[in-house]
């Protein structure tokens, strides 16, 4: 990388010379142990590079009861407190841990990749590529010369009445918690969605002891796989096909029972088609979404494509990201039905990103992989979501919150209501109605509508209502969801402790010239003592701190 | 904010910029009932406008007697809510920051304003997130603070309840001129004429006036805050010490920025976000020092933004002499607060010609008469080289 050059003078207020402190390097960073990051880094391994493999996982508690990374809807069962135990069981789920181990890979578990910070234009000031790391106590900076992104997926939240019960959960949270923390708590399930990936997972947990007592369903028909639906039922689930969750009815340990409502195909209910079915958790399988906040806070281009399951980064068959140090794989690149089925097709993208990091790397040989296609389209997910959206939170009875965090309902979000910290209603109707057409007009922004209701500005940083937010905006602007643009991801990406983010320190440089804006006198000279023009000549030319006291530059 | 989609082919003032100044100046003349049109590249707010502190407390400038008599009022003109709440503290855990405010003290004694001199124990009574490390504290009863993107939002819908129009996603390609006059400005859609032509386009502005041979000096640099999950609410939200700035948000968050700005090429600016780097680790740590008894409470994100930056730091609000109808407005990186004061200069000076409130020549263009051409290298006002990218 090129230093600032020697005979050129920088402002010693800005960030030239004051690059953070790094504690470690490494060559190749993953991160993401499933089995995308697991074969990335068996790949990469063994060629005289440092390999690095961080896993977010055991998540601290306190982050979990935030609905972080995933919507752990409370369900974390007893063995989570012990970090030990937790940890045992994530090397018994991934056995490829101990062969990374093996092979020389660096791993780090319960580390957290908060961010990633490479040197481009406009943050010139870092000396090459950095990341973001934290553990359970810990935070600190690694150097790295490539990044493989394995971060996998998350669920989409989908509100009505009682979602905000305890054993509300996304479907691949409880699938964690019941893998690799064998800490789920969980008898008697509903599940809500019904693609292959909702029932892939939901088979998988009924082998750690979960009954899915229904599949709900708003379309009239089962998408996903027939095969798995078949061994479902015959495990004795009930399925409710042109349905949805009206409300989770329960007490404060949590879901009792839910009511499910039938709804006709504009998402109405139908009348007196109502169903109680008693359980203890309501899985969230609408759609498994591209876990990509790493990736868009960094600012690897992303679009919406249908056929990956929504949002993801702009790939090529090398598994590259429009950044050229920056690769992915595994779920995170897209969700699809067949890689739901099989890890091999994740693994596979994970052994293809590691030869490109490697090939970038000067080690170059020979493969035979060849990029992964997804499946062809079987259904318009964009209009799928709109669909359970319409049904289920549009049409809720009692507006339930949308955004749990800040507690703003889909009418709030759709009419840009200002929050209700501020008791504000418009004073007439000509007020009222410019808020609204504010929506209607053009192409709705997420991100505007974030800063104007702050449904997604909580604590679990929009996981829970992301999707919902932008597919509310297409049914308020009349454009399906897939129109909407992305709201931004930023950093950290975790919620972390003022102090945990603050142990990465000011170093001494930084110090000696830190001030709250810019460090320049003459901007906060009073206007009675600016004078005749500005000339610059005469400033100091040295690293000598400037008084702030009030000088005349005139 | 709305798009509007039928045709503009004109208005009687065309503003180039959605950001706080200009949206801010179209209200004030729509207010007139002058036919304003504002026009952004992008979305309004987008810049420096929804990336600040919030703070409406500038007692340097010109300007600062009208901020301080708008601000009560903006709510009920504008018919929406901006957050604004008055007065601002500020803590100093040093003799060094403890000097700092002596500057403040001095400038309050101008206006003769309240300025209370606090202990460590009644800063702690204020600002109950204070910790054993306050060696002193300043209430000021005057300035305050606002929400930046309630109070952005807020302009754009009282201008469009008065009649004026903004268009969105619309760039300016070009600037029409007939002899000292300009007739219009070229946008991908066609040529929309005007009367006068306003710009306010932040880092912009310096390109697009260089178009009618007026040079104004300004270079962009990047900037970064934090924002912290929502803490129980404090009487007064804003504030400062420990070399940041910022607020309490009504919400209860803690939003605050600070430290080391990176100077960045006009160019790199374009079709790329602020990102926010490892800085946010800093503000951090010098949140948790300013506010102890908090420390433990999380971030939950960071942002950064783009600012221009004449080369003294103050503002243009001038109608270049050598043009008959045409405005310029830059606020170098301290706009925000003072604009529901810069609106209205620009008004003056686009409807009267001159401001009725205050002196404006300390932002005059004239003042950068004997500026050295190489002024940017003088002052070190350089990006830093980056690899490859």
């Amino acid at each position: 990388m090129k230093r600032p050059l020697k005979d050129t003078y920088y402002d010693p207020a800005s960030v030239a010379g004051k690059a953070p402190p790094i504690s470690d390097e490494t060559d190749i960073l993953i991160v993401g142990a499933g089995p995308a990051g697991l074969a990335a880094a068996l790949t990469a391994a063994g060629h005289g590079l440092r390999v690095t493999l961080v896993d977010e996982n055991p998540v601290p508690l306190d982050t979990m009861w935030e609905e972080v990374p995933l919507h752990f809807g409370g369900r974390m069962g007893a063995a989570v407190a012990n970090r030990n135990s937790v940890l045992q069981s994530l090397l018994d789920a991934r056995p490829e841990i101990a062969d990374a181990l093996e092979a020389g890979v660096d791993v780090r578990l319960g580390t957290a990749v908060w961010g990633l910070f490479p040197q481009q234009r406009t943050t010139a000031w870092i000396e090459g590529a950095v990341a973001g790391l934290a553990d359970d106590k810990d935070a600190s900076l690694l150097r790295f010369k490539q990044v493989i992104v394995a971060a996998g997926r998350r669920d989409m939240g989908l509100a009505f009445d009682g979602w905000d019960r305890p054993g509300v959960m996304g479907v691949s949270a409880a699938h964690r918690l019941a893998t690799v923390y064998e800490a789920l708590d969980c008898q008697r399930a509903v599940l809500v969605g019904s693609d292959t990936h909702a029932l892939a997972t939901a088979h998988a947990l009924t082998s750690n002891g979960v009954q899915i007592v229904a599949i709900i369903e708003q379309a009239e028909q089962v998408f996903g796989d027939q095969a798995l639906l078949g061994l479902l039922v015959e495990q004795g689930a009930q399925v409710l096909t042109g349905h949805v969750v009206r409300e989770a009815a329960g007490d404060a340990l949590g879901v009792k029972r839910i009511t499910a409502v039938a709804v006709d195909a504009v998402g109405n209910p139908v009348g007196g088609a109502l169903t109680d079915i008693d359980c203890d958790t309501v899985l969230l399988a609408v759609a498994a979404i591209p876990a990509i906040e790493l990736i868009e806070s960094t600012g690897c281009s992303t679009s919406f494509q249908a056929e990956r399951g929504g949002h993801v980064p702009d790939t090529d068959s090398a598994q590259r990201t429009s950044l050229p140090f920056f690769l992915v794989a595994g779920d995170c690149a897209g969700v699809w039905a067949s890689k739901s089925l099989d890890d091999e097709i994740a693994r596979r993208e994970g052994r293809i990103a590691a030869h490109t990091a490697l090939a970038a790397l000067g080690v170059d040989i020979a493969f035979s992989d060849t990029a992964p296609l997804p499946d062809a389209v079987v259904c318009d997910i964009a209009a799928n979501r709109t669909a359970w959206v319409r049904a289920s939170t549009v049409h809720a009875q009692n507006q339930p919150f949308v955004c749990q965090c800040e507690e703003v309902t889909a009418s709030e979000i759709l009419g840009q209501q200002p929050p209700r910290y501020l008791d504000w209603t418009p004073t007439d109707a000509v007020l009222k109605s410019t808020m609204i057409s504010s929506l209607q007009d053009g192409s709705p922004n997420p991100d505007v509508t974030k800063r104007l209701t702050r449904a997604c500005m909580g604590p679990c940083q929009g996981r829970r209502c992301r999707e919902q937010v932008a597919t509310l905006l297409g049914i308020g602007a009349g454009v399906n969801a897939d129109a909407i643009d992305l709201a931004s991801f930023r950093p950290p990406v975790r919620p972390l402790s003022m102090r945990q983010l603050g142990q990465i320190e000011e170093t001494p440089q930084m110090f000696s010239r830190w001030d709250a804006w810019f460090d320049m006198p003459s901007q906060w000279t009073p206007f009675w003592l600016c004078t005749g023009q500005q000339t610059v000549a005469k400033r100091p030319q040295d690293g000598v701190r400037l008084n702030h006291q009030a000088q005349n530059e005139g | 904010m709305q798009t509007v989609k039928k045709p503009s082919t004109r208005a009687s003032v065309v503003i180039v910029g959605g950001g706080v100044t200009g949206l801010s100046a179209a209200w004030w003349l729509a207010r007139d009932g002058v036919d304003v049109l504002v026009l952004d590249a992008g979305l309004i707010g987008w810049g420096a406008s929804g990336r600040n502190g919030g703070g409406c407390s500038h007692h340097h400038s010109p300007l600062f007697r009208e901020e301080q008599r708008l601000w009560p009022m903006m709510d009920e003109l504008l018919g929406y809510p901006t957050e604004y709440r008055p007065d601002r503290i500020s803590i100093d855990l040093t003799e060094h920051q403890v000097s700092i405010d002596k500057k403040v003290v001095d400038e309050a004694a101008y206006y003769r304003l309240r300025v209370d001199l606090l202990d460590a124990q009644q800063v702690r009574d204020l600002v109950p997130f204070a910790g054993d490390n306050v060696l002193a504290g300043f209430y000021y009863h005057f300035g305050g603070h606002a929400n930046p993107h309630r109070t952005l939002q807020a302009y754009a819908w009282a201008l469009k309840n008065l009649g004026g129009r903004v268009l969105e996603h619309t760039q300016v390609v070009s600037i029409e001129r007939q002899g000292d006059r300009v007739t219009g400005v070229r946008t991908a859609d066609g040529l929309i004429t005007c009367d006068h032509l306003v710009i306010a386009a932040g880092p912009h502005t310096g390109e697009l006036a260089a178009q009618l041979g007026v040079n104004i000096p300004l270079v962009t640099a990047r900037a970064e805050m934090v924002v912290t999950e929502p803490l129980p609410l404090l009487d007064i939200g804003g504030v400062d010490g420990n070399g940041l700035y910022g607020r309490q948000t009504l919400r209860g968050n803690l939003a605050y920025g600070g430290g080391p700005h990176e100077w960045v090429d006009l160019d790199d600016v374009r079709g790329t976000r602020a990102h926010s780097t490892p800085l946010q680790c800093n503000i951090a740590k010098r949140l948790a020092d300013l506010f102890p008894k908090v420390a433990h409470k999380r971030v939950i994100r960071s942002w950064a933004g783009f600012i221009e930056n004449t080369p003294d730091g103050r503002p243009v609000i001038d109608r270049p002499a050598a043009l008959d109808n045409v405005t310029v407005a830059t606020m170098s990186g301290v706009g925000f607060g003072l604009s529901p004061a810069s609106g209205h200069a620009i008004r003056d000076l686009v409807v009267d010609g001159t401001c009725s409130f205050t002196d404006l020549s300390t932002f005059s263009l004239s003042r950068f008469a004997a500026l050295e051409p190489d002024w940017q290298a003088i002052q070190g006002w350089l990006p830093l080289p980056a690899h490859g990218a």
